[in-house]
């Protein structure tokens, strides 16, 4: 089924000159093997398509359950000289957990 | 086993040192380290020294020492921050007046050097192009607009400042982390070549440079974060770091907030590039072999922290001029509330037309809507918002622009659609800044830097 990726996992995302970057957490290892499967460098270029001008950098970490991901050339060059209202990037991993992914049913996060 | 306890100061200039009143009076803290200094932090302070070359550091560590040092003169705990900026000594001298005037006593160390701003020529002459680091741009193309240049330092003078008797530290730009790195080498004894050690005391810093986000505050989740206890008194996190390089993270008893394994993972990978090679000026850090263990009650041990060689260069962030923004904003209520304001937009924009402004650039958005979800707003939303206000800006190059054009708004308040609120004022011009990082070997940069400790 399609799940918005706020049901699995949270997140929180910061600036570093030009880039956005997120840490994507899943709330348990079931979810995290869904969001290691769904969550790929490809699908995130295209959900953020509108704001990110360079590649998609995306790791892995089994040991936090996370995924480490960073938009290059998504800020407008830099919070200083964006023009945008969250020019800090903080709305972005927000803007991440509207993602939808394909999620089986019965995973233990959604049953609860 | 040695330890030592850390506990989080300001995340930036401006938050409040309020809760770190809880960590010395009752969180058991020896050092505070506070991080009073963001990317560009030091285009603001160039500034202010532009106006008055006594200024050119973050002001609110004097009303804040002036406040906490007897609370933390009675406990024994010693202060490192950033808050020098562009001027620690003119730090050092305001906060040395205001502790005289209470009649207190202390040791005060200045870390400087780190200003690289009067030394481009010098470093481009000695073999660093200084090149855009992300985009190979040359630093040619900025560099009669360069307002500040500063290389980040690493934890080594801080702690050569604390065996030196220093009782409060400031320094300049240094990494975020090595404000806790320099008192756990400090303290703990330890080489500066013994990586795996260095490595968690690195995360430790990292997890304590942004203040409320270690412990709780800004918790990104849908849900979650309503579940973050007391945010009113939300404690500042805490670090209890052991000989081995590995730590305790907690808080204060009797404070608001969260320290667990949700909570600090979201910390730790916050504002972090690889997260295999955190680099900084004295450990790259590979968080990929850490474990963190939630014990329940606000206690979460962290071990396991790789470390890899220092590297041989160090990052200097520069700040440049890069022209003016204008902003006009505007409010209105039901009906067609988001209607009136892309309306509005539409007129603005004829104007700006018309009078042959040269605009580099422009945004519209609609506050209510999608200011912050950009593309990502749900657009069933859009035609039933109660109210909307739009937000409009422009880039330019001339300031004499960019202050016109948020004059061009409140006129739309009787000659533009219905149902306005919001004429609050007109919004002038802002500087913007675009930031350089670029890399210098450290044997350019280092040899200038100097620790001098002095007693009030």
């Amino acid at each position: 089924m399609r799940v918005p990726l706020w049901k699995i996992a949270h997140a929180r995302s910061g600036d570093k000159a030009d880039r956005a970057d997120i840490g994507l957490f899943a709330y348990d290892p079931e979810s995290y093997a869904v969001l290691r499967r769904e969550v790929t460098r490809e699908r995130l270029a295209a959900h953020f398509a509108s704001i990110a001008g360079g590649p998609v950098e995306l790791w892995p970490l089994d040991n936090l359950l996370a995924l480490k991901i960073v938009l290059n050339g998504a800020l407008q060059g830099g919070a200083a000289r964006s023009l945008r209202m969250d020019n800090l990037g903080k709305s972005v991993a927000a803007r991440l957990l509207r993602m939808e992914i394909e999620a089986p049913a019965d995973l233990p996060r959604l049953l609860r | 086993m040695k330890r030592v306890r850390i506990g989080a100061g300001l995340g930036f200039y401006g938050d409040s040192w309020q809760p770190v009143r809880a960590s010395i009076e009752r969180g058991g803290v020896q050092y505070i380290a506070s991080d009073h200094l963001s990317e560009l932090t030091l285009a603001i302070l160039q500034k202010d020294r532009q106006r008055d070359p006594a200024a050119g550091y973050a002001r609110d560590c004097v009303p804040m020492l002036a406040e906490l040092w007897p609370l933390a003169a009675k406990h024994g705990v010693k202060f490192v921050l950033n808050a020098g900026g562009l001027n620690p000594q003119g730090a050092r001298e305001a906060i040395a007046r205001v502790l005289r005037e209470q009649g207190w006593k202390a040791s005060i160390a200045t870390v400087t050097g780190d200003s690289v701003a009067e030394r481009i020529d010098e470093l481009r002459a000695a073999g660093e192009s200084l090149a855009h680091m992300d985009t190979g741009a040359d630093i040619g193309t900025v560099r009669e607009r360069l307002l500040f240049a500063s290389a980040y330092l690493g934890a080594q003078p801080i702690a050569e400042a604390l065996a030196r008797g220093a009782d409060i530290v400031l320094t300049g730009r240094v990494a975020d982390a090595a404000l806790s790195l320099g008192p756990v080498a400090h303290e703990l004894g330890w080489r500066w070549d013994d990586w795996g050690r260095l490595a968690g005391g690195l995360t430790v810093g990292h997890l304590l440079e942004c203040s409320g986000q270690g412990s709780g505050g800004n918790f990104g989740s849908a849900g979650g974060w309503a579940a973050i206890p007391d945010y009113a008194h939300l404690g500042y996190p805490i670090a209890e770091v052991y000989e081995d390089g590995s730590a305790l993270l907690t808080k204060a008893p009797g404070t608001g907030g969260r320290v667990s394994f949700d909570t600090l993972r979201q910390q730790l990978l916050y504002e972090v590039h690889d997260p295999h090679a955190y680099r900084s000026p004295d450990v790259v850090l590979d968080m990929g072999t850490l474990e963190l263990r939630d014990e329940g009650g606000d206690r979460v041990r962290v071990r396991g922290a790789s470390g890899a060689a220092r590297p041989a260069s160090l990052k200097i962030v520069a700040g440049y001029h890069d022209g003016w923004m204008g902003t006009g904003m505007i409010g209105f209520a039901w009906p067609e509330a988001y209607a009136k304001c892309a309306k509005s937009a539409e007129i603005v924009a004829t104007l700006v037309r018309e009078r042959g402004w040269a605009v580099e650039d422009q945004q519209v958005e609609y506050l209510g809507y999608d200011s912050l979800l950009g593309e990502h707003a749900d657009p069933a939303c859009r035609d039933q918002l109660n109210e909307c206000f739009l937000r409009m800006t422009i880039r330019t190059r001339e300031r004499r622009i960019a202050d016109a054009f948020g004059r061009l708004f409140p006129w739309l308040g009787l000659s533009g659609p219905p149902y306005v609120g919001s004429m609050k004022g007109v919004q002038p011009a802002r500087e913007l800044l675009g930031i350089w990082p670029a890399l210098a070997r450290r044997e350019l940069v280092e040899p200038a830097v100097r620790v001098e400790v002095e007693a009030t």
